[in-house]
């Protein structure tokens, strides 16, 4: 019996000592991230500092327990800034422009602009089929081609079209989507001529 | 041997026309890249880069390097021949291969362009804030270790990838290595491993090798130091790490830094056992 007790107090120190190395790989890390990173333009240093969910994606391997997820998920969709007019719909032109272009956020770019004075992009194609006429598509995401059509092109569907993109932790916590809006990559009419991008019956990716 | 070399550099300048043209906004219909599958565009490179091995325009660099490895330069006029690359001073036979490694008299585990930029600090008195001023390549100037590292990398050509991990300091690295590899963070929350964690990924029609796998890893290994078409330049993997981290929307990594070392023991970890083929083209 002593023995059998010996050997579980050996085995949970030993899996305490494992946890501890890990953690402290994790902590050396981000030192060392901290110490060997600079500030450039607009990436400053405070973008190495995780938020609530990138600490639980990290510590978890992106694959949180489920209660906290839904706690977490919940948090993310009540700071969901929905717009006022309850209009979802912009126009699709322009969100097929914001969807092809690639640049926002870098240390050459702009707050809001890009390095070449145009405003931010969402780099959507960049992982996501949208219309089919663009064969240039990535694979990081699922195809969204012909999405109104498939989904219906109604206001719960516009809703939920804005809030993903606006948030997309908010449906799903470790996704590996950016928040667009929460990030302040988008704005709201940007995010609004993406709705429309996805919903418009008229938009080609509908056709 | 030059005119191989000409018609080589112009037959790249049209394969970069066309690659421009396929990146466009609505492309003509060309054979769809299907998800997981290679993309049309990349197995037409892998067939160009085939064929242009033969006259690599990599090897005008080596040249280069090779002239600046055994020059007596800097403030100390001395020549890089008995800088150690982990093999002994001066033996560069299979030393990039090896490579990150642990260096008992820096007390460090580098990589090779920082085993390269601590040689010209320690043996011929450069100051490494004025190497890491501008050290990548532009249209008008290749620094001078990235020519170095292309000749040292060339030393290892045909020879199998064996980063060590015998120093605790070197399995340290990989460890440290990996959670900066997994470490999500920034705007767009992206760690390396949302783009390159995962098999058959792709970002528009480039394909993303999976590092965290040895298949993976050999690809972002080969071909590195390697001359990127996009804008002719020669590049080394310490400007591919410093444009990823530029385009995970993090801060700027410094210059043969730690962090950078450690994420290239992880990767060259992974890699280990394939045979190299040298410093090679990009698109």
């Amino acid at each position: 019996m002593k023995t059998f007790q010996a050997t579980i107090f050996g085995m949970a120190a030993l899996a305490i000592a494992i946890s501890a190395q890990a953690q402290d790989y994790r902590t050396q890390a981000i030192n060392s991230m901290h110490r060997d990173f600079h500030a450039h333009g607009i990436a400053g240093m405070d973008r190495l500092d995780e938020d609530t969910v990138q600490t639980i994606c990290n510590r978890t391997g992106n694959n949180p327990p489920k209660d906290l997820a839904e706690r977490l998920q919940q948090d993310q969709f009540e700071a969901i800034k929905y717009p006022a007019d309850g209009n979802y719909l912009g126009d699709w032109k322009a969100g097929e422009k914001i969807a092809q272009r690639g640049r926002a956020m870098t240390w050459r770019d702009k707050i809001g602009k890009t390095s070449r004075g145009e405003p931010n992009g969402g780099s959507c194609y960049n992982c996501h089929e949208i219309d089919k006429k663009t064969t240039s598509f990535g694979s990081i995401g699922n195809s969204l081609a012909h999405f109104g059509k498939t989904r219906g092109y109604g206001p719960a569907v516009q809703k939920y079209v804005y809030g993903k993109i606006y948030n997309a932790k908010a449906f799903n916590l470790c996704s590996a989507m950016p928040r667009l809006g929460h990030s302040g990559t988008l704005t709201e009419a940007q995010i609004k001529d993406l709705v429309a991008l996805l919903l418009d019956p008229n938009s080609p990716v509908n056709k | 041997m030059a005119s191989i070399k000409l018609r080589a550099v112009v037959a790249l300048s049209g394969f970069a026309l066309a690659c421009a043209a396929q990146t466009g906004q609505t492309a003509a219909p060309m054979k769809k890249a299907a998800g997981g599958a290679k993309s049309a565009v990349a197995a037409d490179f892998e067939k160009f880069r085939d064929i242009m091995a033969e006259a690599s325009p990599a090897e005008l660099f080596e040249a280069k390097g090779k002239e600046l490895w055994h020059t007596k330069r800097g403030p100390k006029n001395a020549s890089l021949e008995k800088c150690d690359m982990g093999l002994g001073p001066g033996k560069l036979k299979g030393a990039y291969v090896k490579l990150p490694r642990y260096f008992a008299d820096a007390g460090q585990v580098m990589d090779a362009e920082r085993r390269i930029v601590y040689c010209m600090v320690t043996l011929q008195g450069f100051k490494e804030k004025d190497l890491a001023k501008k050290p990548f390549s532009s249209a008008s100037k290749t620094p001078d270790p990235v020519s170095l590292v292309t000749y040292v990398a060339g030393q290892s050509r045909g020879m199998k990838i064996a980063v060590p991990q015998k120093h605790a300091k070197e399995r340290e690295a990989y460890k440290v290595g990996e959670e900066i590899f997994n470490y999500r963070a920034g705007p767009w929350d992206f760690s390396c491993a949302t783009c390159h964690g995962h098999d058959g990924l792709r970002i528009r029609t480039q394909d993303l090798p999976n590092i965290s796998k040895k298949e993976g890893a050999v690809a972002a290994f080969e071909g590195w130091p390697g001359y990127r078409m996009t804008g002719g330049r020669m590049h080394t993997l310490q400007w591919r790490l410093n444009d990823c981290f530029r385009q995970q929307r993090f801060p700027e990594p410094g210059y043969v830094s730690e962090t950078l070392s450690d994420l290239l023991t992880y990767m060259g970890v992974n890699a280990n056992g394939h045979v190299y083929k040298g410093p090679g083209i990009k698109r």
